[in-house]
């Protein structure tokens, strides 16, 4: 059998009004609309989302892992990006 | 019982020390590999094998329970077991897109799935002859599903353990109204009773085989648990199987069918009788008795499809290339 393979689509949801979508997991599916139909019937059996997004995984650019220190380690120097990292009296109280 | 995807699985893998002993490392530490992060080819491997054909079982799972939807003696059992089929489909989609996420496609899977080079759950070849075998099948074949699946949750491969998570959430569902249908039969006429104990009798056995072979000294398996795909040895999660079940049949009035099994006061569980492997071995061969149906049903089910992927291909072809002019159009 030699079909034409179908489009991956990556499934954002959001589980209620107040909260982001965030990602739920992959479909197959032709176009935008059978993709959110799939969406739907996959993953919000029970009452999972309010919302659904669903977009060609193909569109995604994600960052590369060996990238990963390069990308992010520097942030882990700049401790003075935290509040805990100022010095602040006692009995100034909460701040 | 997705152990059983294992078997034969070839874990070998040809990287440098120093990369296996990076890898090890943060496997050790816990941390979970996601899919692009650089791994051993034999762990991809191993993985894609064991996600695959978990996929498989619960896309080939549907039939048993499948073939008594439309006879369910009442409206309430009949939609519990539709949602419940319904849910195995959806469990087999996840799975299907974890074991994606390694580079496998679909297509790949299916075709392995309908030549019959990728295997499903020993469990699945066995046919589902009256109401009280559905539930016997949620009672004990989803309580093993169960017991294997909680401990997969902290699988170390990230998008296999997330869709475990997925799973187990919806499965305690499955256990509960399957072990309902049991109470229900055992509460009835003679008759019922009956019914439920030949059921018990015919599902205990392969419902122990699901959790596959004593891996014994299985390189496979210990690399497996040293990769933390897997964290219990077989014997192990059937041991924690049978102590859970047979306290449940007690309260059903039920025999478990095993003459051996008796409480062992010093290891605080079960011991039980000698389970016959030559069984487990035809069926995993191909030779058990719905063997040849499961994989003649789903092959018709994949034909009868086709026309309707291919329609929905054309369709969408067809939308993008009417917008693409209309844009030049208004261009």
């Amino acid at each position: 059998m030699s079909e034409a393979a179908m489009p991956l689509w990556e499934v954002f949801i959001r589980a209620r009004n107040g909260l982001s979508h965030k990602h739920a997991g992959s479909i197959h599916a032709t176009d935008a609309e059978m993709a959110l139909h799939a969406a739907r019937d996959v993953y919000t059996r029970r009452g999972e989302g309010q919302s659904i997004w669903v977009v060609r995984s193909s569109d995604i650019v994600a960052s590369d892992p060996v990238d990963k220190d390069m990308m992010f380690e520097p942030t882990a120097s700049k401790i003075y990006r935290h509040p805990t990292f100022y010095e602040i009296p006692d009995d100034v109280g909460n701040m | 019982m997705y152990s059983q995807g294992l078997i034969g699985a070839d874990g070998q893998t040809h990287e440098d020390a120093a990369f296996l002993a990076a890898f090890q490392a943060r496997i050790d530490a816990e941390q979970k590999i996601e899919p692009n992060d650089p791994m051993p080819e034999g762990y991809r491997k191993t993985l894609v094998r064991q996600i695959s054909q978990h996929a498989h079982s619960e896309i080939i799972g549907m039939q048993p329970e499948g073939n008594w939807i439309s006879r369910a003696p009442s409206l309430r059992r009949k939609a519990a077991l539709l949602a419940k089929v319904q849910d195995e489909g959806g469990h087999g989609l996840y799975l299907y897109s974890a074991a994606e996420t390694l580079g496998v496609s679909r297509e790949e899977m299916t075709e392995q799935l309908l030549s019959g080079a990728a295997k499903y759950s020993s469990i699945f070849n066995y046919p589902a002859l009256t109401w009280a075998d559905i539930g016997a099948i949620g009672w004990l074949v989803d309580g093993a599903a169960i017991m294997n699946q909680i401990v997969l949750c902290r699988c170390s491969y990230g998008p296999y353990a997330r869709a475990m998570i997925r799973i187990c959430k919806e499965e305690s569902f499955h256990q509960r109204q399957g072990y309902e249908i049991m109470i229900a039969l055992c509460n009835g006429s003679k008759e019922q009773k009956e019914l439920a104990q030949d059921a018990l009798n015919r599902f205990w056995w392969p419902s122990l085989m699901m959790f596959g072979p004593p891996e014994g000294d299985s390189v496979h398996s210990n690399q497996s648990m040293i990769w933390k795909i897997k964290r219990f040895s077989n014997d192990d999660l059937r041991d924690k199987f049978i102590n859970a079940s047979v306290p449940q049949a007690e309260k059903l009035g039920l025999t478990i069918p095993d003459s051996d099994l008796k409480w062992n006061e010093a290891k605080q569980g079960y011991d039980h009788g000698e389970i016959d492997w030559d069984e487990f071995w035809r069926v995993v061969k191909g030779d058990g008795i719905c063997n040849r149906e499961r994989l003649k049903n789903r092959r018709r089910v994949d034909r009868d499809g086709a026309w309707v992927r291919e329609a929905a291909m054309a369709h969408a072809q067809k939308r993008r290339a009417r917008m693409a002019s209309a844009r030049i159009a208004a261009e």
